[in-house]
């Protein structure tokens, strides 16, 4: 898994809930070391097992923290340079929805060996949506679930989030469109630089 | 020239990837470089959504319909190979019914440029798509650098480390590594049995034969040990000629023996070394940390400190599991001076 990825979820643990966390986490997980460095890659089974040791530090079943993983990504100031990026996707949530089709492409295009898994926005009417995210790790649908649910509100739109299942590598979630002008939103500028 | 003549002269140069449709759906005339994309299939006189996919909006599958969706971001797909995917906006023409859809490629023209052979005189000058490839291979060109200096770094990082952790002359582990692998069964809450052996006569080979023959004796011994013991266990040279080995989940003294007997036995077999023949033996001490127990890793140590010297005071090339009553005898006799003091003598 790329450090990116892995790094991620350090960032996330030790902002949400301290080094400490992290650290033990770390070593639940059996790693030997506490620090991911973000443009290095790793073995593909350090993540998962660090996922549940993360699950098991929080007391927390794995869907909840890694929803809450997703939340973090797009909200927290620290890492305000990725909801940024996801803004660039489109003027509305809609129009943002289906951008995702196009981000693995775009993350590639940053960074040429991030491989993220491909997602697929279907409509089935105007407001309502399935996502189909391949999931090479357990869970990764709830990573989407809190991301969606932050940018929803970020667009001020209303949305009702479903995670609806998975299975074969494959989780579904179902996006129901009740209001796309609810709240005002934050502010977007596309010329702001990231401090 | 008329005016719908100069419009497509002007669209041309403006907008080389547009294409005018006609009330039909047909295309009337496509730009230089869209036509470049199917070099072998006129455009012009086809259906455009034969041509293309519309794959967003999702709904839209008639002329009429794509004509109302005027002024919204259109996801079209080549529909035969190469598959590229491009962007596109359609407005209404001069007359009645025609439209024209100016199109881009959007996120897939790093490839549809290698797929086509475009050249910057296929976009117009006002075009960032040039500057954007620019953009794209210089950061790729400084991301790959940054990479393998990573990659360099992370190398050197490791050997560094490793090197930390390893007795260079034995490929041991040292006292380091050693501290570090006790914390961590001592973090895991794991049973371990800790054996500490003392080589024995190995300072006479030293000084009769020389460093060379010493260095070779550690080299051997060290083999023996790993040879005798499981890939779960840690060999550790922590001084001169002084060695302790960590056996986890190690049930009890009777189990340690047997890896001890086979050590003494194996090290009290004569070493030959450039026609001569060193002989050493080794004494051991040992002893168990349970983690139930009150007992902290250094009193354990220190147990098997005590277990070590009853070896030693009994005559050397034996091996002693401690028990309570070693440590009465130990003082009756002479207290253990701790394992940096030279012992032989």
């Amino acid at each position: 898994m790329h450090g990116l990825i892995n790094r991620a979820i350090q960032c996330f643990v030790t902002d949400s809930y301290g080094a400490d966390k992290w650290v033990e986490a770390t070593r639940i997980a059996d790693l030997d070391f506490v620090e991911f460095e973000a443009m290095l890659t790793y073995d593909d089974d350090i993540t998962p097992r660090l996922l549940d040791a993360i699950s098991n530090v929080l007391n927390r079943p794995r869907s909840d923290v890694m929803e809450d993983m997703g939340t973090y990504l797009v909200s927290h100031p620290n890492v305000e340079a990725l909801r940024r990026l996801l803004r660039f996707g489109g003027v509305t949530f809609v129009e943002f929805l289906h951008s995702l089709d196009d981000l693995p492409d775009r993350a590639r295009l940053a960074v040429s060996d991030l491989n993220l898994p491909r997602i697929e926005l279907r409509d089935h009417s105007p407001t309502h949506f399935s996502l189909i995210c391949e999931s090479p790790m357990v869970g990764y649908g709830h990573v989407m679930m809190g991301i969606l649910r932050t940018m929803a509100d970020d667009y001020g739109a209303l949305a009702l989030l479903e995670h609806t299942g998975g299975g074969d590598g494959i989780e579904t979630i179902s996006v129901t469109l009740v209001e796309t002008e609810f709240a005002a939103g934050r502010a977007f500028d596309l010329g702001a630089r990231a401090s | 020239m008329n005016d719908h003549e100069a419009l497509m002269q002007a669209l041309d140069v403006l907008c080389p990837m547009h294409v005018v449709l006609g009330p039909t759906g047909h295309v009337v005339h496509a730009g230089p470089t869209l036509q470049k994309l199917r070099p072998d299939a006129q455009m012009v006189g086809r259906r455009f959504l034969e041509i293309f996919d519309l794959k967003r909006p999702r709904a839209i599958t008639t002329m009429d319909a794509l004509r109302a969706a005027a002024g919204t971001k259109l996801h079209l797909q080549l529909r035969d190979a190469p598959k590229t995917e491009v962007k596109g906006l359609l407005v209404p023409g001069l007359t009645e019914g025609q439209s024209i859809v100016n199109l881009s490629f959007g996120i897939s023209v790093v490839d549809a440029v290698s797929d086509y052979a475009l050249t910057s005189g296929d976009f117009a000058a006002t075009d960032l798509t040039v500057e954007m490839l620019y953009l794209v291979e210089a950061k790729s060109a400084a991301m790959e650098a940054s990479r393998k200096l990573n990659l360099r770094l992370q190398g050197a990082m490791i050997a560094a480390e490793e090197q930390a952790f390893t007795d260079t002359l034995t490929g041991l582990k040292n006292r380091r590594a050693m501290d570090h692998v006790v914390a961590r069964h001592v973090d895991w809450g794991t049973r371990f049995g800790l054996m500490q052996i003392d080589l024995d006569w190995f300072k006479a080979v030293n000084d009769t034969l020389g460093h060379a023959a010493g260095d070779h004796v550690l080299q051997t011994v060290a083999r023996v040990m790993v040879e005798e013991t499981r890939d779960s266990d840690t060999v550790a040279r922590v001084g001169g000629d002084e060695f302790v080995i960590i056996l986890p989940h190690a049930k009890g003294g009777e189990a340690m023996e047997g890896i001890g007997r086979r050590i003494i036995e194996r090290l009290s077999r004569p070493i030959p070394f450039q026609g001569e023949v060193c002989k050493i033996s080794a004494s051991i001490g040992s002893a168990i940390y349970d983690p139930a127990s009150k007992q902290s890793v250094a009193e354990v140590m220190d147990d098997a400190d005590v277990a070590l010297y009853a070896s030693k005071h009994g005559g050397r090339g034996q091996q002693t599991h401690y028990v309570p009553a070693l440590r009465r005898s130990a003082e009756n006799l002479a207290p253990p001076k701790g394992r940096d003091v030279e012992r032989e003598s």
